[in-house]
């Protein structure tokens, strides 16, 4: 197997290397985020009031975790570092209850963040003659433009063309002879599943590689996708409070991610009790980010469930690899690569009066696609015995969620009291999707 | 002289409209005309009853959800043309006829229509000045 490096010297570090570099990374981060409202105070809690007590690995124990809550608590400015002049990119997610959570990058940030991903991508083999397709949103989503500025820094060619229209996706991955994609594997599938109506074969292309993300997906998904395209298919992490892709990534030997610890300080931990897991155990993902100083953010509970390898994998680099997402710890779903949580649902069904408090989400894949169902019931002194009233309470659920969650449900109406009253802890997601 | 009609939302379920219709008979109360609205999703179940009153507590006290609203029973010559004649008189009088279904029985040798009207006063006055007779709730009744 032909192994090449972005970044040889950090890539093989001695443990005893990355350690030390973790440990003078974290004292610049306490640094910074003393200077942060939402730290200041924090951290004299935990009795740190300079980055010099910060002394070994065993000190990260003593700092307060973090949430998506505090994200949105300290909405817009909490947790920045810099004088906003300093900042020179903004990433945002509409967040669960309406709320967004914001991430601030500095120049030096974003430069260490598109170096991670530029280790990524020639982790996998590429070089500089590949010609990179980046199939995922561009925008305040990280997934686009973290992958678009690191294959640049590697020197690809790279082609933004982002997400949809199965036909001009088609027609320039021959045009331009793509070799490399980023793709959510639904999307891979479900163009796969139209190559014929636009009379071409996956032969026909020049595919070498795919980068998958932002939904999960089986080990059998990926060999199948490998299988149709003749491909290797890399499975990668991130997660926009950690900047975005790039946390970890496969190298050719494809046997779970390598999660970059100069940059990222990882603890699996037992989410019930907080308390840290031995590697190979499965638990909740914690991360620190150790290469931002426009925003520290220590102990970031992820809510991601997976397990870490500690031995050493054949192509040398000594970072841990990170087992593909296990599951989650919360209630959160990902719908065709778009995360949801059924929050936001109820949040827009409770503020429609002509509809009742009750309702069920509905998950199922038709063809390679998801297909999400809101069933309500109609709230009965509201009904006027019109066909198309319903209709259009109908369509203004939609265009409701649409504009929240930012796909397209379809929305069915039921009687008052027939979809299932909750005793206790209320079950109102049904998903039966088969596991891609 | 307008007749009530009563609207039933019905959930895309099977046996749905046979529990509705089921709840009316054991309460001896007949239907007289019916007509079903419906998209893929639900449809909305119209009926004329012979006991409208008592058609909506019955229905209020099975939580069937339903509301009433106000339509126009109309006669019409059973022959060739005769609908076609009373619409052509609601059209030239610029009536607008939201939407219309037959009776199950007929009331006299003429047939018998529902009509929903945007402006149920204005269309009654023009059918009276026509001669087109009307038919009332009592006459319903009596079928």
């Amino acid at each position: 197997m032909n192994v090449t490096f972005w970044n040889k010297e950090v890539e093989t570090m001695s443990r005893g290397g990355i350690e030390q570099l973790q440990v003078s990374r974290m004292q610049q981060r306490i640094a910074d985020a003393l200077k942060t409202p939402f730290y200041q105070h924090r951290l004299a809690r935990a009795g740190i009031s300079s980055p010099q007590q910060f002394r070994s690995l065993s000190d990260m124990q003593k700092l307060p975790f973090a949430a998506k809550d505090d994200l949105r608590q300290n909405y817009p400015t909490g947790l920045l570092a810099v004088a906003m002049e300093q900042v020179v990119r903004i990433h945002s997610s509409s967040g669960t209850t309406g709320i967004p959570t914001v991430i601030y990058l500095a120049q030096e940030d974003l430069n260490a963040w598109t170096d991670l991903l530029a280790r990524s991508i020639v982790a996998t083999g590429c070089t500089r003659k590949d010609v990179f397709q980046n199939m995922m949103s561009y925008g305040l989503f990280t997934g686009g433009l973290g992958l678009h500025y690191g294959a640049e820094r590697v020197g690809m060619t790279v082609i933004p063309v982002g997400g949809g229209n199965t036909q001009r996706q088609i027609q320039l991955m021959k045009n331009f002879k793509t070799t490399v994609l980023h793709i959510t594997p639904s999307y891979l599938l479900h163009i796969h599943s139209r190559l014929n109506e636009f009379k071409t074969r996956p032969q026909d292309l020049h595919l070498k590689k795919a980068f998958l993300g932002a939904e999960p997906y089986s080990e059998n998904t990926r060999l199948k996708l490998e299988e149709l395209y003749g491909i290797d298919a890399y499975n990668s992490y991130g997660l926009s409070e950690m900047n975005g892709p790039g946390v970890a990534f496969e190298c050719v030997y494809k046997q779970d991610m390598h999660l970059w610890e100069d940059a990222y300080i990882l603890e699996i931990i037992d989410p019930a009790t907080g308390q840290p897991l031995p590697d190979g155990e499965k638990g909740e993902v914690v991360l620190t980010n150790l290469v931002r100083s426009a925003m520290p953010l220590f102990r970031y509970r992820t809510r991601d469930l997976a397990f870490v390898h500690p031995e050493p994998c054949p192509c040398g680099r000594t970072h841990r690899r990170l087992s593909r997402i296990q599951g989650r710890t919360d209630d959160m779903l990902i719908v065709n690569g778009v995360n949801v949580f059924p929050s936001q649902i109820e949040e827009v069904i409770m503020s429609i009066p002509e509809v009742g408090t009750n309702y069920m989400i509905h998950l199922a894949r038709v063809g390679s696609l998801d297909k999400l169902t809101v069933k309500v019931e109609i709230y009965s002194k509201m009904f006027t015995g019109e066909l198309n009233a319903l209709d259009a309470l109908k369509n203004r659920i939609r265009d409701r969620l649409r504009a929240l969650i930012t796909i397209n449900p379809s929305i069915e109406l039921h009687e008052p009291g027939a979809l299932p009253v909750f005793e206790g802890k209320a079950k109102r997601v049904v998903d039966e999707r088969e596991k891609l | 002289m307008k007749i009530t009609q009563i609207s039933v939302f019905l959930e895309n379920r099977k046996g749905r409209l046979y529990e509705i219709c089921s709840m009316l008979g054991k309460a001896d109360i007949n239907i007289r005309a019916l007509t079903i609205a419906e998209t893929e999703a639900f449809g909305v179940l119209r009926i004329v009853v012979d006991r409208p009153a008592d058609a909506i507590e019955l229905f209020r006290r099975n939580s069937v959800t339903a509301n009433q609203t106000e339509v126009v029973a109309v006669e019409i010559p059973d022959q060739p043309g005769g609908l076609a004649r009373v619409l052509g008189i609601l059209a030239d009088h610029d009536v607008n006829v939201e939407y219309m279904y037959g009776f199950v029985e007929k009331f006299s040798e003429n047939a018998l229509l529902v009509f929903r009207f945007d402006n149920p006063e204005y269309a009654h006055q023009v059918l009276r000045q026509n001669a087109i007779k009307v038919v009332g709730e009592r006459d319903i009744q009596g079928l």
